[in-house]
């Protein structure tokens, strides 16, 4: 499970499908569809609560083992978690290091905004436009497979290391899952939707908004989802490599300060922040491919 | 192998007994032409895919015959006669190789905005991204409809297709057969002078399937629609057409036409009893089977 278009298209580089295209399979059963029962939501609720203790006791068990473990650590690598909680909350909460929060995410937002809009936006002209998608092929597979960090220097050559420099390299980075996907997820629209398209007389632009992107959107949002982690990355390293702010510039200067428990709270941070992102990332997915969980389930239920 | 003309035009309107199903619509507007003149004609079609390098199939090599206005017309076949071949060509979705198909005398470079087309799978005809109404307004939408009427218009389809409080619903939360009566819907909706449909009751169980065929039966009346049916169930082309065109195996050629000089009124009991229904059914199996 988790292939969004039954028809898998061709694909679109001669390397064959790429693994950014797998789209990551919704963790539990899609929600209740439209006028489902009220009580078979709750109950649907009720068993949401038990499958996510399911999986939260062995995090939790994690962060007590590490505790306990911990509690009694004289080492200047591992503080006892209990230091690291409270100087998370001095430096976090009460403290301005979340000041440092504000330029990261602004970077990440725009570049992020540029990668997802402008992957689309390519990703759909290279489906319209055939010649150039030969032509341009060779390149993106060159260009995704490239680490984008090893560009770095260039691009900090080219813009230096302020705010232009680092949108820029988010962006370069995180545009390649969703352009690929998009190209991919369109050329793979079932035939038969496209025949319709014609038999009721809509227009090419208006079968390529109407009917080719929504049927591709599944899988351009698996592509925006690969896009988002790239995003955060490069975010995280382009803070470390060249930077006077941000959440990887404070982890760095941590550690090469020897501030060793605030370094550990900024990597926390960093990772209830990706995790924050990526959960609005699956709520926005849910409601956009509502109809998609939908149709498939009922799929699955009739065959 | 081709039809003879005369077979075909003159069955059209004048010949079946009492055939008051349809009854003489005033010509369409802007086609000066009679009533009698086809709707739709096909012409030595001939349709060949290249299968790479010098290998091809010929999936359609000449088929010939035409569609008065207000017809029901059933083309039939063995399986992979290049029956959806056939409509696909016939409807302009795809071009033949060779001949013609004209609509209205005019010749196909797409599909014409008086023709509709039913797919055989409504669950990947119908868009599930769109509720039912949303599907049912999208051919209304490209022809410029304003929007109270393209309400007006969707609530009077979907309940003359037998479909009442569903237009908000998506598609796949409904059953096979109310999908396609909502892919019904929606070409009707555009209200089509020719329609085409390709095996549309094909993936639904035998109650829904008889209910379907009735369905269309008093669709074609009320929207004096001009039908064109592939089916490769000779009980159902019997059923429904007043003509039923038989195909060769592949590569396809008309192996006959035959008019169906039943009752216009039909009923699935009634006239599946009938020993005229019957005696047609024997006719057209040994036509299919035959070599």
């Amino acid at each position: 499970m988790g292939d969004p278009t039954p028809a898998a298209g061709p694909a679109v580089l001669a390397g064959g499908r790429h693994p950014a295209t797998a789209v990551p399979a919704p963790s539990g059963p899609p929600g209740p569809s439209g006028r489902a029962g009220a009580g078979r939501a709750v109950l649907a609720g009720c068993r949401r609560v038990v499958a996510a203790a399911g999986w939260l006791w062995f995090a939790i068990a994690l962060v007590a083992v590490w505790w306990f473990a911990s509690a009694d650590s004289t080492s200047a690598y591992f503080p006892p978690l209990r230091t690291i909680v409270h100087r998370l909350y001095e430096l976090w909460i009460v403290g301005d290091a979340k000041s440092q929060l504000a330029p990261s995410l602004e970077h990440f937002a725009a570049g992020y905004g540029i990668a997802g809009a402008g992957g689309i936006a390519l990703g759909a002209l290279l489906w319209g436009v055939r010649p150039l998608r030969e032509s341009t092929s060779p390149l993106l597979y060159f260009c995704y497979v490239l680490p984008a960090p090893a560009l770095l220097p260039a691009v900090i050559t080219l813009f230096g290391i302020d705010t232009t420099m680092k949108v820029a390299i988010i962006s370069f980075a995180a545009v390649w899952p969703t352009l690929l996907n998009t190209v991919d997820g369109m050329r793979g629209v079932d035939p038969v939707k496209l025949d319709t398209a014609r038999a009721l007389g809509l227009s090419p632009l208006r079968t390529a908004g109407s009917v080719v992107l929504p049927a591709a959107l599944p899988q351009i949002v698996a592509g925006l989802r690969n896009s988002l982690q790239v995003a955060i990355i490069l975010m995280v390293v382009s803070e470390m490599t060249a930077s006077t702010s941000g959440i990887g510039y404070f982890i760095l200067t941590a550690q090469q300060s020897l501030a060793i428990t605030d370094m550990w709270t900024g990597i926390i941070v960093l990772a209830v922040l990706g995790s924050a992102l990526n959960l609005v990332f699956v709520a926005a997915e849910r409601f956009v491919l509502a109809w998609h969980y939908g149709a498939r389930a009922a799929e699955g239920k009739r065959s | 192998m081709t039809v003879q003309p005369e077979g075909t035009v003159s069955v059209g309107r004048a010949d079946p007994p009492g055939n008051s199903g349809t009854p003489d619509i005033p010509a369409n507007p802007g086609t000066a032409e009679a009533a009698g003149a086809p709707v739709l004609s096909v012409r030595g079609l001939r349709k060949v895919y290249p299968l790479g390098g010098r290998t091809e199939r010929v999936a359609v090599a000449d088929v010939s015959f035409e569609v008065a206005r207000g017809e029901f017309v059933c083309v039939v076949g063995p399986s992979g006669a290049g029956k959806t071949t056939l409509l696909r060509c016939m409807s302009g979705l795809l071009t033949p190789t060779a001949g013609q198909a004209l609509v209205e005398g005019q010749p196909l470079r797409r599909v014409p905005a008086q023709v509709g087309v039913v797919f055989q799978d409504y669950g990947r005809s119908l868009y599930p991204w769109l509720t039912v109404n949303r599907n049912v307004a999208l051919p209304l939408k490209v022809r410029g409809m304003d929007r109270a009427d393209r309400a007006e218009r969707i609530a009077d389809v979907l309940a003359s297709v037998g479909l009442h409080d569903v237009g908000r619903r998506y598609p796949w939360q409904l059953s096979g057969g109310m999908q396609q009566r909502v892919a019904i819907a929606r070409t009707l909706a555009y209200r089509p002078a020719l329609l085409f449909m390709d095996e549309p009751f094909a993936s639904v169980d035998a109650q829904t399937r008889f209910d379907l065929e009735d369905l269309i039966l008093r669709v074609r009346e009320r929207f004096a629609v001009t039908v064109v049916f592939v089916t490769h169930d000779i009980d159902e082309a019997v059923y429904l057409a007043d003509r039923v065109v038989v195909l060769s195996g592949s590569p396809s050629t008309v192996r006959e036409v035959v008019p169906v000089p039943l009752p216009a009124a039909r009923d699935q009991r009634g006239t599946r009893a009938l020993p005229e229904f019957l005696a047609l059914r024997r006719r057209l199996l040994e036509l299919v089977t035959s070599r």
